[in-house]
């Protein structure tokens, strides 16, 4: 990798490691990690809180049993999928909608309606040709915001059970909510988005502007249907207009990644060049890895939550310079066909398909590894047109279960899930009751953190399966070989991880895709979700048993490496045999 | 059950109050401040020749006169077509994406005036990701300057001068990758004459 990459990946990991600190410090204390419940900035939230609370008529001192809470969470996602499907539908016959988009189909609305609440962002459409500028306002800033305030609350909610004594309640699910939103994700968002204004990125309620090339001599030439040739001179280029920036803002913020427009954060307008670049791959690692540090407040041992850090940096750390070093090294059959790849001072080389020119392989690797590490999936290259190998990394990112540093909150959350199975097998080996932070973990909690780690895998595995026999299926993808099995693999390990990036050949606006594609959302956020609110209520009950010289500690290197090493083996086992079919046997054909 | 049905009613309040919140109050104030203190990039950048709007600096347009510089192969629509941002997402093993490749190669060449054994730039026979990229590498670009010189009756000196005061550098020397600003570039030859 060129020297340029590799700074500007060490400029990244250093704005990480200044920022995470106060950032997780501060997240803390929003969740309540101050003994007397302040935190900063009260004085002006708590009367829009305050507000918040009566018109919802919720007591904010009252905390719910995990049971409620989940149910809370659960109601709050099916009015959103109603009221975003509506949206979707009805756009046509609606307001600020200057570019005349119309309603989708019934099983695309379903999947998009499901995909921005599940903070999937998958998206089967393009975002210009598609979406109203209303339905990105009311519909998908919106969700952006709310889908990530609900992952971090479920984290927050998992980290009370584990800390918490012989209690019953896990915190308020509508305070958690609000308080996210209004303490975290609003403000930030507000600045970040002027930020990315102030670079380029637009923001305006405009349609399009119409304007007349330089050069008027420019003709696209076809065949008519007679077959004769044909020249239809192009003599007027459309510039798309939309509130841009403060959807490009949230969408890497709260890790959800779908773009205002189909060419993602590749787009000169969502980001214009290598400051915004910079910031919106800073965005999408900030929350996942300041969370870490949030849980070490919480639990009242800083290491704890180091011990996590290391696993998650480790990771990404190691999938990111696979990414890069794969799309710098280009694409092995243009070689052959006169095609200059090298690196050099007056271009930097690689494989170039399917990226701009201001975010090269080294910088698209970069990105392309944390996207696809945070279940966020915004991209700024396309990744069905990454080398097998740099692809093949992306995918498996995923597969590792969205824990590198993982999305907003669940992030987390699968990392504590994760845990669990370590000292559970930890304890096998020395036959004794695996202990976490002082809790017992016993029969009722390894079953929920097998049904977790389940869910994933079989909704990826089982409609991926499906798909490859149906005829239909594969006729959309772009080759029936080991590319077409990756394209499969990619997206449904999108979906089934709340990930949306897209190996984005294959057509996946058909009822087929569409629907099962959504079902797999569904699986990946809720089955996932409840198990862990479960966990929580269930942990939250116990009593602390005393540290004694019996105990495994978890806050050692030891403990990271196991868990490091559980996390392989888990994903290894589960998609390896697939995996050698896609991306291996495509990269050992080059 | 019951306690699903009466988390409902907050359910529906709360999402239209953070509608209005995130979905209303949000986008619209960031408009406002956007609007007020970077009014020409917060609506898209546009470029005038002569008070004519005629792109936008960060949006590529295409050329094909032979006296531009011209901008990478495009999946935007017909090319650049800035309702429709795209990449090929092309397979890199693609026998679809070798055989385009291969043939933007030859008539690059003979566009050009480059030798059959002449290494071609691998920007100037890729498509990029957003359909719509502003930039081609330095290297592409110097290829295509003898050929802009001689349609325009310049010296190849001046041309690559030009060159020169087009690129758009690393910001800090390593974030993101350099490129020529095609539009711009054009811009300033054409009226150079």
């Amino acid at each position: 990798m060129s020297a340029t990459g590799l700074l500007q990946m060490l400029l990244l990991v250093a704005l990480l490691g200044v920022s995470m600190g106060p950032m997780g410090r501060y997240m803390a204390k929003v969740y309540g990690s101050e003994a007397d419940g302040k935190a900063p900035g009260d004085r002006l939230f708590l009367k829009v809180e305050g507000a918040i609370y009566r018109l919802l008529r919720v007591d904010p001192k009252r905390e719910q049993r995990w049971n409620v809470y989940a149910m809370a969470m659960l109601a709050f996602s099916l009015v959103s999928v109603l009221f975003l499907y509506a949206l979707i539908r009805l756009q046509g016959s609606l307001p600020l909608n200057p570019t005349g988009r119309v309603g989708t189909t019934p099983w695309g609305a379903f999947n998009a309606s499901v995909s921005f609440v599940t903070n999937t962002n998958w998206q089967w459409f393009s975002g210009e040709q598609a979406i109203s500028h209303l339905t990105q306002m009311l519909g998908f800033t919106v969700q952006n915001f709310v889908s990530a305030a609900v992952g971090m609350a479920v984290a927050v909610a998992l980290v009370r059970g584990i800390v918490r004594r012989g209690q019953k309640t896990l915190g308020n699910f509508w305070v958690d909510l609000v308080r996210t939103i209004t303490r975290i994700l609003l403000p930030m968002s507000f600045v970040v988005a002027i930020i990315l204004v102030s670079q380029g990125a637009i923001q305006n309620l405009h349609g399009y502007t119409s304007v007349k090339p330089l050069d008027q001599t420019v003709a696209v030439t076809g065949t008519d249907a007679n077959g004769a040739a044909t020249s239809t001179p192009v003599t007027d280029q459309l510039l798309p207009g939309g509130p841009v920036a403060s959807q490009s803002a949230i969408k890497q913020l709260g890790t959800n990644g779908g773009g205002f427009y189909n060419a993602n954060s590749a787009h000169p307008y969502e980001s214009p060049n290598g400051w915004t670049n910079l910031l919106e791959n800073y965005l999408l690692l900030l929350i996942p890895i300041s969370m870490t540090v949030t849980f070490g407040v919480l639990a009242g041992s800083k290491r704890q939550g180091h011990v996590l850090l290391a696993v998650m940096a480790t990771f990404w750390l190691l999938f990111s310079l696979g990414a890069v070093f794969a799309e710098q090294s280009g694409n092995p059959r243009l070689n052959a066909i006169g095609v200059d790849q090298s690196s050099s001072a007056t271009q930097t080389g690689g494989n170039m398909e399917g990226k701009d020119i201001r975010f090269g392989p080294s910088t698209c690797g970069l990105f392309a590894a944390s996207t696809t590490g945070t279940s966020t999936g915004a991209v700024d290259c396309m990744h069905d047109s990454l080398t097998p190998a740099g692809g093949g990394f992306t995918m498996v990112h995923m597969m590792l279960g969205e824990v590198s540093p993982g999305g907003v909150g669940v992030g987390l959350a699968g990392m504590l899930i994760n845990a669990l199975m370590a000292v559970f097998i930890a304890g096998l080996m020395v036959g004794r009751t695996p202990e976490y932070l002082g809790k017992k973990i016993q029969a009722a909690e390894m079953k929920l953190v097998v049904l977790y780690i389940v869910a994933m895998p079989l909704a990826l595995l089982a409609f991926a399966a499906a798909t490859v026999v149906l005829r239909t299926a594969v006729a959309s993808l772009q080759t029936a070989d080991a590319h077409g099995l990756s394209e499969v693999l990619y997206n449904f390990a999108s979906a089934a991880n709340n990930n949306g990036s897209a190996f984005a050949f294959a057509n996946t606006s058909s009822p087929w895709y569409t629907i099962t594609m959504g079902i797999a959302m569904l699986v990946g956020r809720f089955f996932l979700i409840i198990p862990v609110l479960a966990l929580g209520g269930s942990l939250v009950r116990k009593q602390k048993v005393p540290v004694t010289s019996g105990t495994f500690p978890t806050d050692t290197a030891l403990f990271s490496g196991l868990l490091f090493g559980v996390i392989v083996i888990i994903a290894g086992l589960t998609f390896f045999p697939a995996l050698a079919l896609g991306p291996i046997v495509e990269h050992l054909s080059l | 059950m019951r306690s699903f049905l009466r988390q409902l009613a907050p359910a529906c309040i709360a999402l239209i109050v953070l509608t209005v919140l995130t979905g209303v109050i949000y986008p619209l104030a960031v408009t406002a401040v956007a609007q007020v203190t970077f009014h020409d990039k917060a609506n898209g950048s546009i470029v005038t020749v002569n008070g004519k709007a005629v792109g936008s600096a960060l949006i590529g347009q295409q050329f094909a006169a032979e006296q531009y510089f011209h901008p990478r192969p495009s999946a935007a629509g017909v090319g650049y077509d800035g309702s429709r941002s795209s990449g090929s997402n092309l397979g890199p093993t693609n026998p679809a994406l070798l055989q385009v490749v291969a043939e933007r190669v030859a008539s690059y060449r003979a566009e050009n005036g480059l030798a059959d054994t002449q290494m071609v730039p691998v920007d100037a026979v890729t498509a990029s990701a957003s359909g719509l990229d502003p930039h081609i590498s330095i290297a592409n670009a110097r290829l295509q300057a003898q050929r802009v010189a001689t349609a325009r009756g310049l010296t190849l000196e001046i041309v690559l001068a030009a060159i020169g005061r087009h690129i758009d550098d690393r910001p800090l020397g390593i974030l993101g990758d350099p490129g020529v600003n095609v539009l711009e570039l054009n811009i300033s030859l054409a009226k150079a004459g």
